[in-house]
C-alpha cells in the first residue's frame, strides 16, 4: 500500500466512525455542536498519531505477552498530556468535553490502530495511519456536530442561522443516536451504490 | 433516601448509555440476543463495582497524598485492565459455559468506556466510598437495563423487514434514539 | 534485531521501563502546565467576578473570605473595592435543586443590597430549556432588584420572577441560589 493510501484510507474507505463503527461513545457525546465535535476530534488525532509513532518505535522491544498493557500505558500517557494541555490553554472546551478527554484512553480506535497497524509497521506509515485515521474521525465528528447544531440549535459554529428555537431534540441525547443512525445509513447507501 | 436517589438517578434519569453515552460500543455490539446481554451485564456489574472500590481507594489514599492526581487516568486504566484479567481467570475456573458465552466480550470490558467513565465520575461527583459503590452498582444495572431492552427489540427486529441501507447499525441506533427519548421522560423526577 | 522474548525478566524490565519513562514525561508536562492551569482558573474566576460587580481596582480573589449560610454551609465572598471603598460583593452561590442537580452561580450585590448582575458558572441543565437561565432575557430581570422588596420566587409560587417557559424547576433553583447569596450577606451584616 502506498503511503498516500495509508493516509487517506481513514477518510472514507475505513472511516473509523462511519464505516468501522469504532468510538461511538465520544461521537455521540461530544457532537452537540460543530466546535465541540472538532475539538474532540483534534484531541483524539493527537493521541492517535503520537501513540502510533511511539508504538511503532517501541514494538520491537516489548515482549509479546505484555504488549497490550504496555500500549495502554503509552496511550494513557499521551491522553494525560492532552488532558493537561487542554486544561491549561483551552479551559472552556476542556470543561464542555468533560470526562470524554480522559476517556480517549478507552476509545477503541486508538488501541485498535496500535495493535493492528503501528506494532507491525515502521515509523512513517504508522504516523500517516494515525494522522489519517484521526482526521477521518475528526471529519465525521465535525459533520455530525454540524448536522446536530443546525437542526437542534439553528446555528453553525455558534453563528445563528434562524431566529428562535430549532428542533431541540437533536442536541439532546436521542437526537445523537438518531442523527448518527441516519448518517451511517446514508454512508452505507453511498458505499454500496 | 439519599442512596435511593442515587440509584433511581443512575438507572433511569441519567442512564449511562442512553443519557451519558458511555458504553455504547458493547451496547450496539452485544445486544443481538437477550441471553448474551444478561451475561454481559453480569460481567460489567462485577468489574464496575470492584473497579470503583479499588480506584477510589487508590485515588484517595495514594494519588492525592502524593500530590499526583494527574496520574488518575493512567492508574485507573491499569487497575481496570488487571481486574478484567482477574475476572476472566475466575470465570474460566468457575463457569465454563458463561466463559464461552462471554469469552470474546470480557477483554472488551477494558475498553468499555462505561467502566472507566464510572470510576472517574465517582471522584468527580465527590461521592464517598459507600455512595460510590451504590452508584457504580446502580449504573451497571442501568447499563444492563438499556442493553436488555435493546436486545429484546432487536430480536423482534430480525423478523421485520428493514430497508437495506438501514440494516445493522443504523436501525439499532434509531431504536436506541427512541429508547433515549423514552428515558428522557424520567428526567426531573430526581433533582 | 530479533523481537524481545517473553521471558519474565524481559517482561518486568520492559514494563518497568515504559512506566518509568511515562511517569517522568507526565511529571514534566504537569510541571510545565501547572502554572497556566492555575492562571486560567484564576482568570475564569476574575472574569466571572468582573461581570457581576462594578469596576474595581483590588484583587477580590486575594481578599476572598467565607460567610456561614443558613444550613451549615459557607459561601465564598469576593469584595470588590475601588479606591479602598467597597463597591460590591461577588458571592459564589449554588443550588442543588436544578433540573439536573447542582448549579453554581456568581451573584453580584451592591453594598445597599440590590442585585447588580448574575453569572452562571456551572450547570448541567437541559440544553435549549434550562440553559436559558444563562441568557439575558431571564437573568436581567433580577438586576437592580432588592430582594427585601422583590419576592425571589417564580410567579407560580407567588413571587415576582418570570420563569423560563418549560423550565420552571431551573428558574426556581436559580432564585433559590441568588436568594441564598442575599441571605448569607444579610446574615453576615454586610448589606
Amino acid at each position: 500500500m502506498s503511503n498516500l493510501k495509508i493516509f487517506t484510507k481513514g477518510f472514507f474507505k475505513e472511516n473509523p466512525i462511519l464505516v468501522l463503527l469504532l468510538g461511538t461513545c465520544p461521537t455521540l457525546a461530544t457532537t452537540s455542536s460543530a466546535i465541540n465535535g472538532l475539538g474532540m476530534g483534534i484531541a483524539t488525532t493527537f493521541v492517535l498519531t503520537s501513540s502510533n509513532v511511539a508504538i511503532s518505535l517501541l514494538a520491537k522491544f516489548i515482549p509479546d505477552k505484555v504488549r497490550i498493557p504496555s500500549y495502554i500505558v503509552v496511550i494513557a500517557s499521551f491522553v494525560t498530556i492532552v488532558d493537561l494541555i487542554m486544561q491549561a490553554y483551552v479551559p472552556d472546551l476542556y470543561e464542555t468535553l468533560g470526562i470524554f478527554i480522559p476517556l480517549i484512553v478507552v476509545n477503541c480506535i486508538v488501541l485498535a490502530r496500535a495493535e493492528a497497524f503501528a506494532s507491525k509497521n515502521r515509523l512513517l506509515p504508522s504516523l500517516l495511519d494515525g494522522a489519517g485515521m484521526g482526521l477521518g474521525f475528526t471529519m465525521a465528528l465535525g459533520i455530525l456536530g454540524s448536522i446536530r447544531e443546525i437542526l437542534g440549535n439553528g446555528s453553525i459554529f455558534n453563528y445563528k442561522l434562524i431566529k428562535g428555537d430549532a428542533i431541540l431534540v437533536f442536541i439532546l441525547a436521542p437526537g445523537a443516536f438518531i442523527a448518527l443512525g441516519y448518517l451511517i445509513a446514508l454512508i452505507n447507501k453511498i458505499r454500496k451504490a | 433516601m439519599e442512596y435511593l436517589l442515587i440509584i433511581i438517578s443512575a438507572i433511569l434519569v441519567n442512564n449511562i448509555v442512553l443519557a451519558q453515552f458511555l458504553g455504547v460500543c458493547p451496547f450496539l455490539g452485544v445486544s443481538n440476543k437477550i441471553s448474551t446481554s444478561v451475561g454481559m451485564t453480569g460481567a460489567v456489574t462485577f468489574v464496575m463495582v470492584l473497579a470503583s472500590i479499588v480506584t477510589y481507594l487508590i485515588y484517595t489514599y495514594l494519588l492525592i497524598p502524593l500530590g499526583i492526581g494527574f496520574m488518575q487516568t493512567i492508574t485507573y486504566i491499569l487497575v481496570i485492565a488487571s481486574l478484567v484479567q482477574l475476572v476472566e481467570i475466575i470465570l474460566k475456573k468457575v463457569s465454563q459455559a458463561l466463559y464461552q458465552a462471554l469469552g470474546i466480550f470480557l477483554p472488551l470490558i477494558t475498553t468499555n468506556c462505561a467502566v472507566l467513565g464510572v470510576t472517574l465520575l465517582v471522584i468527580k461527583k465527590h461521592f464517598n466510598l459507600l455512595e460510590g459503590v451504590v452508584y457504580s452498582f446502580a449504573t451497571a444495572l442501568g447499563f444492563g437495563l438499556a442493553l436488555i431492552l435493546l436486545a429484546g427489540i432487536r430480536e423482534q427486529l430480525d423478523m421485520a423487514e428493514v430497508p437495506k441501507g438501514m440494516k445493522g447499525a443504523p436501525i439499532s441506533l434509531l431504536v436506541a434514539g427512541i429508547l433515549a427519548l423514552a428515558f428522557m421522560g424520567f428526567s426531573g423526577i430526581v433533582k | 534485531m530479533a523481537k524481545t522474548e517473553s521471558t519474565l525478566r524481559n517482561m518486568v524490565l520492559s514494563l518497568t521501563l515504559i512506566a518509568l519513562v511515562a511517569a517522568t514525561a507526565l511529571g514534566f508536562v504537569y510541571e510545565v502546565t501547572k502554572k497556566p492551569i492555575e492562571i486560567s482558573k484564576l482568570n475564569k474566576k476574575l472574569i466571572a467576578i468582573k461581570a457581576v460587580v462594578p469596576p474595581f481596582d483590588n484583587n477580590p480573589d486575594n481578599e476572598m473570605f467565607r460567610l456561614a449560610g443558613d444550613n451549615g454551609d459557607s459561601l465564598e465572598i469576593y469584595p470588590a473595592k475601588s479606591g479602598g471603598t467597597i463597591v460590591g460583593y461577588a458571592v459564589r452561590t449554588y443550588t442543588v435543586n436544578g433540573f439536573s442537580g447542582y448549579i453554581g452561580i456568581m451573584a453580584g450585590f451592591s453594598p445597599d443590597g440590590t442585585i447588580i448582575n448574575t453569572n452562571v458558572l456551572e450547570h448541567k441543565e437541559t440544553p435549549g430549556l434550562g440553559t436559558k437561565m444563562t441568557e439575558d432575557v431571564f437573568k436581567t430581570q433580577f438586576n437592580g432588584k432588592d430582594p427585601s422588596s422583590f419576592a425571589m420566587k417564580v410567579k407560580k409560587d407567588g413571587g415576582q420572577v418570570d420563569a423560563i417557559t418549560a423550565a420552571t424547576i431551573t428558574s426556581r433553583a436559580f432564585c433559590e441560589a441568588v436568594d441564598r447569596a442575599y441571605k448569607t450577606l444579610k446574615k453576615g451584616g454586610l448589606i
